[in-house]
């Protein structure tokens, strides 16, 4: 496997007039091409301006992160599916391609391809306001799997949902990333969440956010992240997570 | 909810409220003919001067007879094209101002404690100065209607931008977007209700405008008939001027309503 992004010794702080915060200290990790990571921790721990460092939505005051791939194939789930609502679903869909001056008829095709094959084709001319919320996220990832990008950054990309919409769209937009190869970094501050969908998962510390572990998470070549959740292996992770998460 | 024969309860409750909507109706056209009728009336019986407070019947014989002795089409029109005019000018001017000082902060911050100074100056204490200025013409009266619109044009535009959500500018950054495409793409459709609203708003504005610029300079207009009828104590121009500014304003305002209503349906999030 090849590394697809390195970070090394990245901090970032913010400046207000009360003082400076300190949101990152010295994070160092490697992404590999097709892993899952999630990056746990608690709320406020600054994982969300990890990921938006990596993105280049905010500047890093110091380390650097490396990628190593082409430019702008970088894709950012938010917590909100973001649709918006005087766009149909199709539109919305193209919002990418469109803000790229990448519209055309061969892109739009692909657009409408990964809308059937992800169950909306009857709702192309359809308001986002008509879907449900399951439907809406997966909009939200055709909008950005519409730029083909290599690395996905998912933002607590499900928890505006209920609970049991958010375990069934997770499944399945976990297992649409997997089956097209994608790497993906989440962000999360559930356990379970992260265990269930991460190859590995990153323990961050309260603020200033520092690495405290880095976990390998093996449930097996076929797991699915509904699935692993009966696995007894499962519990055996979610423990020692938990204790180290007692001790940041 | 299933559109194929709605339950009974339901078929009763459309139907009340049908029935409610016509005495509503009933109600509001009653409210009218009995204020014009006491007005005929009262004044027919002496109860009121109608030297002074003039009469239904009086105005409508006024009118006839402005209409063809006193050219009360062109003050219509005159006092109609001033408000359409100084309407559009001061909302697409006061649109173009938010968003240059949405695209340059510090040019907001730096101009802020002028903006809401202007903003809270009785605009009318200019229109003197503005006579001086521009000399007794349809121009002094225009741009005294834009300066009451403009600056709450602005700061109402702009406050719109700055609640828009910043997480949906994130998505078109995010996207590999231009702070333009925020722009075309979020803030100006996001804001079409906030937009509406503010034409709304304006087109009163702009009949409040028009009218203190013809009180102070015009040689024509309703504005105009008012002043030149209560200093030459003909009442009945006053009232006819007023009640024909009513309409205007009434018509302006619905006119809005109906381009806004759809407008606002296609964009609220």
């Amino acid at each position: 496997m090849t590394a697809l992004l390195e970070i090394e010794h990245l901090s970032l702080s913010y400046h207000e007039p009360g003082g400076e915060t300190t949101a990152l200290s010295d994070i160092s990790f490697e992404v590999q091409k097709g892993e899952f990571i999630s990056i746990l921790g608690p709320s406020g721990c600054g994982k969300s301006t990890l990921l938006s460092a990596i993105a280049g939505l905010e500047k890093p005051s110091g380390g650097s992160i490396t990628f190593h791939m082409p430019p702008g194939l970088v894709g950012y789930m938010f917590q909100h599916d973001l649709l918006l609502e005087w766009r149909s679903v199709f539109q919305n869909a193209c919002l990418g391609l469109q803000v790229q001056g990448r519209l055309n008829e061969e892109t739009s095709r692909y657009v409408k391809e990964l809308l059937e094959s992800y169950g909306l084709g009857g709702f192309l001319s359809h308001k986002p306001s008509q879907l449900s919320g399951g439907m809406r996220q997966r909009v939200a990832l055709v909008r950005t799997l519409a730029l083909k990008p290599e690395l996905l950054l998912l933002d607590e990309p499900y928890s505006a949902l209920d609970y049991q919409t958010r375990l069934t769209v997770s499944d399945e937009i976990w297992k649409i990333l997997r089956s097209t190869g994608k790497t993906a970094i989440l962000v999360t501050h559930d356990i379970s969440e992260a265990i269930s969908l991460g190859d590995r998962v990153i323990i961050l510390s309260r603020r200033p956010g520092r690495i405290l572990k880095d976990i390998p998470i093996d449930l097996g070549a076929d797991r699915t992240p509904l699935g692993v959740r009966s696995n007894p292996d499962f519990q055996h992770y979610f423990k020692t997570i938990w204790e180290v998460m007692q001790h940041a | 909810m299933p559109k194929s024969s709605p339950s009974a309860a339901q078929q009763d409750y459309l139907l009340r409220l049908a029935s409610h909507r016509k005495r509503i109706r009933l109600a509001r056209i009653l409210i009218l003919v009995v204020f014009l009728l006491c007005w005929e009336l009262s004044s027919q019986l002496g109860w009121i001067d109608s030297f002074i407070f003039s009469s239904p019947s009086s105005l409508i014989r006024t009118g006839i007879d402005m209409l063809f002795h006193q050219q009360l089409l062109r003050h219509i029109g005159i006092t109609l094209g001033e408000t359409l005019i100084s309407f559009i000018i001061s909302t697409l001017l006061g649109i173009f101002l938010s968003v240059v000082l949405w695209w340059c902060p510090s040019l907001y911050e730096a101009t802020e404690p002028y903006l809401v100074a202007l903003n809270s100056l009785p605009k009318s204490a200019l229109a003197p100065i503005l006579i001086v200025w521009f000399g007794n013409t349809v121009r002094t009266t225009v741009i005294t209607s834009i300066l009451l619109t403009i600056i709450v044009t602005v700061l109402t535009v702009l406050s719109g931008f700055q609640e828009t959500e910043d997480e949906k500018a994130r998505l078109i950054y995010s996207l590999g977007g231009k702070k333009r495409q925020v722009l075309t793409m979020i803030l100006l459709p996001s804001n079409i209700p906030v937009i509406m609203n503010v034409l709304r708003v304006n087109i009163g504005l702009s009949l409040i405008g028009v009218i203190i610029g013809e009180f102070l300079s015009a040689k024509a207009g309703l504005g105009y008939l008012i002043i030149y009828g209560s200093q030459i104590f003909k009442m009945d121009w006053v009232l006819l001027s007023i009640v024909l500014l009513c309409l205007m304003a009434v018509l302006l305002y619905q006119g809005l309503g109906l381009l806004g209503s759809r407008l606002s349906r296609r964009f609220s999030s």
